[in-house]
């Protein structure tokens, strides 16, 4: 409790209702953020790779392990149960590599088939021998991260708590493992079959990552519980992945992310409940939901694959392709000495909602392409250079197609319709050329000279 | 200061054991012995489970034995059948699933469907229900279980993420909030949430009577479901594109596919355990698939194996009171899963196993008599001579050095095809040289023709390379139906041609001679007037409509 001043001081600059003490809470946010940062440095790869349920499926697995190192040693002692959940957490990672290669299986079904059979067999091992010892499946699987600054073990003349020790070390094992073998394992995930034709094994790399994913579950679920685990292997890899491409920013994002929801998951875990008038609740559920939180920012905000912005572009290019429709059939219209339309008829012809076709024309006047004469459209100068321009590549492109594609000439509207809204000065001219500078399309309509 | 602390540790130590106190094992082992009870006290009347009808279940005597297996006792009875009719209906659903390949979807969803039990609960607290009362939380689970299904299907349809990502992220963060949610309830006044978590392990303190009713009417109606929309299932499953353009509504399809398999999961789920159920829709339809290539009888055996599943390990249970049902339940069907693995009629590992052996064989065999063959013609003079040669000298001898010359294969798997062609008579060994019989001969005849014929099409038709027709014809020919064989000849017949063995593409070539650039230009066009002729020929009798022509398949002309 030496920073209790400190820590006091904290607590009260949060304000947030809670009580918060470094030597309780300092820690619980420290071991949780041991624990998401070596999850998540694996689980940029799990994600890669498309397996990100094998956190999930090792966490029931590895029971069994457990069961039997408890059976063969009549202890409860940490290393033993270690290790016989790593070998058989190794072995789930095994069998469904054998259930799909062998048996031809989905790999979510493989992986499905071998974690409950594992924990059913966990299960029965332990209920056989469970009148004699004390061994709770649940107490094995879903450590309590609130209680883990109480085990202490003595570092230096200092109480350190044991979690910590064993995630410290987990973390950096994990980090040199991704920093050594960072050019195998991208290779590796992106391209297996290349990496193997260059001298990398991707077995040994993917049984490599195997091992330490096991590890990395058995040693954060004994402490943090399996929730963190299952969720800190994929939840802020797949939000890192929504923020990059490149894969090392995606484990340092996601390195950061995890970090920041262990801190912002004690937080809330301390402070919401007590804003509805209870205490506080389960850290590790909590820290789970505020990295759920943090990817669904990530998902929906990301400036390059975000929902948002995606759903916003994608309207933006649909509001320019009916800005381009409107101008080119009013282009058209006065082609053929038609009466100017009205927004409504138009709108009906261009199959445009009522709110898209408003939004539209607001645009196209704003940019002075579209003026209105006692409710029917007209264009002004402005509106029919760009008219004719688009009129031009449509009908440029009809005859390309029908001369080079070999299309027939009842497809190639539809295919023009499409190309001619991203098509610009120097590929018409390039059309123009291969096309021998037609004065008609193949519908014998007129093609429009450049403006 | 401390007093807060130890407060709030308290509070802790209550909320781990909230979440870890139940004793899963338990709880699975009292499934068979609660339902047993619920079930007795529904047949007698709804008699308070006393603690006679729970002893009763364990005082097993010589006869038990008997009992149990011929199912004599009415309470065996109606729990095996409500196991076996959510083995069933699991079953039936989980082939969906498997099929479009989202068999972890039953491990999300009834993760997902805590927070919902968590809301439900607190929602009925707020407003003064009962908490527990079954429907209520049922509810909850099964929106909170659609409304994770909702948010797979998006992140998979919206983001770049997959399908496993979008699982693992609505899986871990639903479940954390609903353990959050749990950790609240442990500290509301009504007190604990004693049997919320038996949601997800399985514990049926809150089992009553009705609960196994209402696992066979839902399941009833899952299984009628599936059957009512068999066909247009089949077809999401199969060729989801397909099916929209038929006009079947695909989204309201899968809607209901996923809602049948979260009825399923969440009435399951409080019966039997998460574990088990995860198992349940995974592990049969796996198993299925090894023996069928046929969607319907798929189900059917899916459906058989989950409820026979379901029926045998629920009897071990009974029969070994140290067995949890449910965790030997897991156990008779990952058995019967790996039976299937090995087994399986259509996707076994050993039907397998000894197709690709067959294959091989065979593939050896046509090879080795296609290097005899091809050095009898080379002896005899070259193919030009090779009609009026072959007969006479179909008895000479094929040193074993010469045919190890003949293709990249190690001696030990020449000797093995040569002794097993030896055995069939084709071959005869004298002086450890190698000659053909006169079946083997005819064969030999049979193959190379075979091997020339496909050689042929596929210069003409697909645009092969001359150069790479020998290795692509070696890969397909050793599998072609007789049918296709059957066209090929009917393609020369049609011309009226005889030909006994067409003659190389390649050439009369030498092995050596092969490595020579120019030498093989020169063959090439030395050939390319007769293999050309053939080659048109071929053509003309094939494709009477397209009068293409094949871009100088001889060689350059």
């Amino acid at each position: 409790m030496t920073g209790e001043p400190f820590g006091a001081w904290i607590g009260q600059m949060l304000s947030l209702g809670f009580s918060w003490s470094w030597g309780l809470d300092g820690w619980i946010v420290v071991i949780g953020g041991l624990a998401a940062v070596a999850s998540s440095l694996l689980g940029n790869f799990l994600v890669l790779r498309k397996m990100s349920m094998l956190g999930d499926a090792i966490t029931h697995a590895v029971l069994p392990g457990i069961a039997v190192a408890f059976l063969l040693t009549q202890t409860r002692s940490s290393p033993a149960m270690f290790v016989g959940a790593v070998v058989v957490g190794l072995m789930t990672a095994v069998f469904t590599e054998w259930i799909r290669g062998a048996g031809g299986v989905d790999e979510g079904a493989s992986m499905g088939v071998v974690f409950t059979s594992l924990f059913a067999l966990g299960l029965v091992i332990l209920v056989q021998t469970a009148d004699a010892v004390d061994l709770d499946p649940n107490c094995v699987l879903y450590g309590s991260i609130e209680l883990t600054p109480l085990d202490t073990v003595a570092i230096g003349g200092r109480d350190v708590p044991r979690a910590a020790v064993v995630l410290a070390l987990v973390t950096v094992v994990n980090a040199l493992f991704v920093l050594f073998f960072f050019k195998e394992l991208r290779l590796t995930s992106f391209d297996p079959a290349l990496a193997t034709t260059m001298g990398f094994s991707s077995k040994w790399m993917h049984y490599g990552l195997m091992v330490l994913v096991s590890v990395t579950a058995v040693a954060c679920f004994e402490s943090v519980g399996s929730i963190l685990v299952v969720a800190m292997f994929i939840v802020p890899a797949a939000a890192a992945y929504m923020l990059t491409d490149r894969l090392g920013v995606m484990i340092a994002i996601s390195v950061a992310l995890a970090i920041v929801s262990a801190v912002l998951g004690h937080v809330l875990a301390l402070s919401v409940p007590a804003w509805i008038g209870y205490r506080s609740t389960t850290t590790s559920g909590m820290i789970a939901v505020a990295a759920g939180g943090l990817f669904f920012a990530a998902a929906t905000l990301s400036p390059r694959h975000g929902v948002l912005v995606k759903l916003v572009r994608r309207q933006l290019l649909s509001l320019r392709i009916l800005c381009d429709d409107i101008v080119a059939s009013l282009f058209r219209g006065e082609e053929l000495d038609q009466r100017p339309p009205t927004a409504t008829w138009l709108a009906g012809e261009l199959f445009a909602s009522n709110w898209s076709m408003k939004a539209a024309l607001a645009m196209l006047r704003r940019r002075g392409e579209v003026a209105d004469q006692d409710d029917r459209l007209q264009l002004t100068h402005v509106g029919r250079e760009r008219g004719q321009r688009l009129v031009r590549s449509h009908r440029l492109w009809e005859q390309y197609l029908v001369d080079r594609a070999g299309s027939g000439a009842e497809r190639i509207h539809d295919q023009a319709e499409r190309f001619e809204h991203f098509t610009d000065r120097n590929l018409r001219d390039e059309l123009a050329k291969e096309t021998d500078t037609p004065v008609e399309d193949p519908h014998g309509r007129p093609i429009p000279d450049e403006s | 200061m401390w007093r807060a602390m130890t407060s709030r540790l308290n509070a802790s130590t209550e909320i781990a054991s909230s979440v870890s106190g139940v004793r899963l094992s338990r709880g699975l082992l009292l499934l068979a012995v609660l339902a047993v009870s619920a079930t007795v006290c529904h047949a007698r009347g709804r008699r308070s489970a006393d603690a006679r009808s729970q002893t009763s279940a364990f005082e097993w005597t010589d006869t038990q034995w008997g009992r149990v297996l011929l199912m004599k006792d009415y309470n065996t009875r109606i729990v095996i059948f409500g196991v076996a009719v959510l083995g069933g209906a699991s079953g039936l659903v989980g082939s969906f699933t498997l099929l479009r390949k989202r068999a972890l979807m039953g491990d999300a969803l009834s993760h997902a469907s805590l927070p919902g039990i968590a809301i439900a609960f607190i929602a009925a607290n707020w407003f003064g229900g009962d908490e527990k009362s079954l429907p209520w939380l049922l509810v909850g689970a099964t929106a909170s279980g659609l409304l994770g299904v909702a948010v797979i299907l998006v992140i998979r349809n919206q983001t770049r993420l997959k399908e496993d990502a979008a699982l693992g992220i609505v899986l871990s963060v639903f479940f954390g909030a609903g353990v959050a949610l749990l950790g609240v309830i442990q500290q509301m006044d009504t007190g604990h949430a004693a049997g919320l978590e038996g949601f997800i392990y399985g514990k049926t303190a809150s089992m009553r009577a009705a609960d196994a009713r209402l696992i066979a009417v839902t399941s009833l109606i899952v299984i009628a479901g599936c059957l009512v929309l068999f066909k247009e299932l089949k077809l999401l499953c199969f060729d989801e594109g397909f099916a929209g353009a038929q006009g079947f509504p695909v989204i309201a399809l899968d809607v209901g596919l996923m809602t049948m398999v979260v009825l399923v999961t969440i009435v399951g789920l409080q019966a039997v355990g998460l574990v088990l159920m995860i198992a349940l829709l995974v592990i049969p339809a796996a198993a299925a698939r090894f023996w069928t290539e046929t969607m319907w009888r798929m189900m059917l055996w899916a459906a058989l194996l989950g409820t026979g599943g379901s029926i045998v390990g629920g009897l071990v249970s009974a029969l070994f009171p140290g067995l949890p049902s449910g965790a030997m339940i897991v156990l008779v069907c990952s058995l019967f899963f790996f039976v299937s693995m090995m087994l399986g009629t259509r996707r076994g590992v050993i039907i397998r196993f000894v197709r690709r052996m067959r294959l091989n064989r065979r593939i050896d065999r046509q090879h080795l008599l296609r290097a005899m063959y091809e050095q009898l013609e080379k002896t005899s003079g070259g193919q030009d001579h090779s009609g009026l040669a072959e007969r006479a000298n179909r008895r000479l001898a094929v040193s074993l050095g010469k045919l190890l010359s003949m293709r990249s294969w190690s001696r030990r798997r020449l000797s093995r095809a040569i002794e097993r062609a030896v055995e069939d008579e084709l071959l005869r060994i004298q002086n450890g040289a190698c000659k053909l019989t006169q079946a083997g001969f005819a064969e030999a005849a049979r193959l190379t023709r075979q091997h020339r014929l496909w050689e042929m099409y596929l210069i003409a038709y697909a645009d092969v390379a001359t150069a790479n027709v020998d290795r692509d014809a070696d890969k397909i020919e050793h599998v072609l139906a007789p049918e296709v064989i059957d066209q090929l000849e009917d393609l020369l017949d049609e011309q009226g041609m005889t030909i006994p063995v067409p003659q190389s593409p390649h050439g009369p070539l030498n092995a050596d001679q092969a490595l020579n650039a120019d030498q093989a230009l020169n063959a090439d066009q030395a050939l390319s007037a007769d293999a050309g002729q053939t080659v048109e020929q071929i053509e003309a009798g094939g494709q009477s409509g397209t009068q293409q022509q094949p871009d100088a398949p001889g060689g350059p002309q």
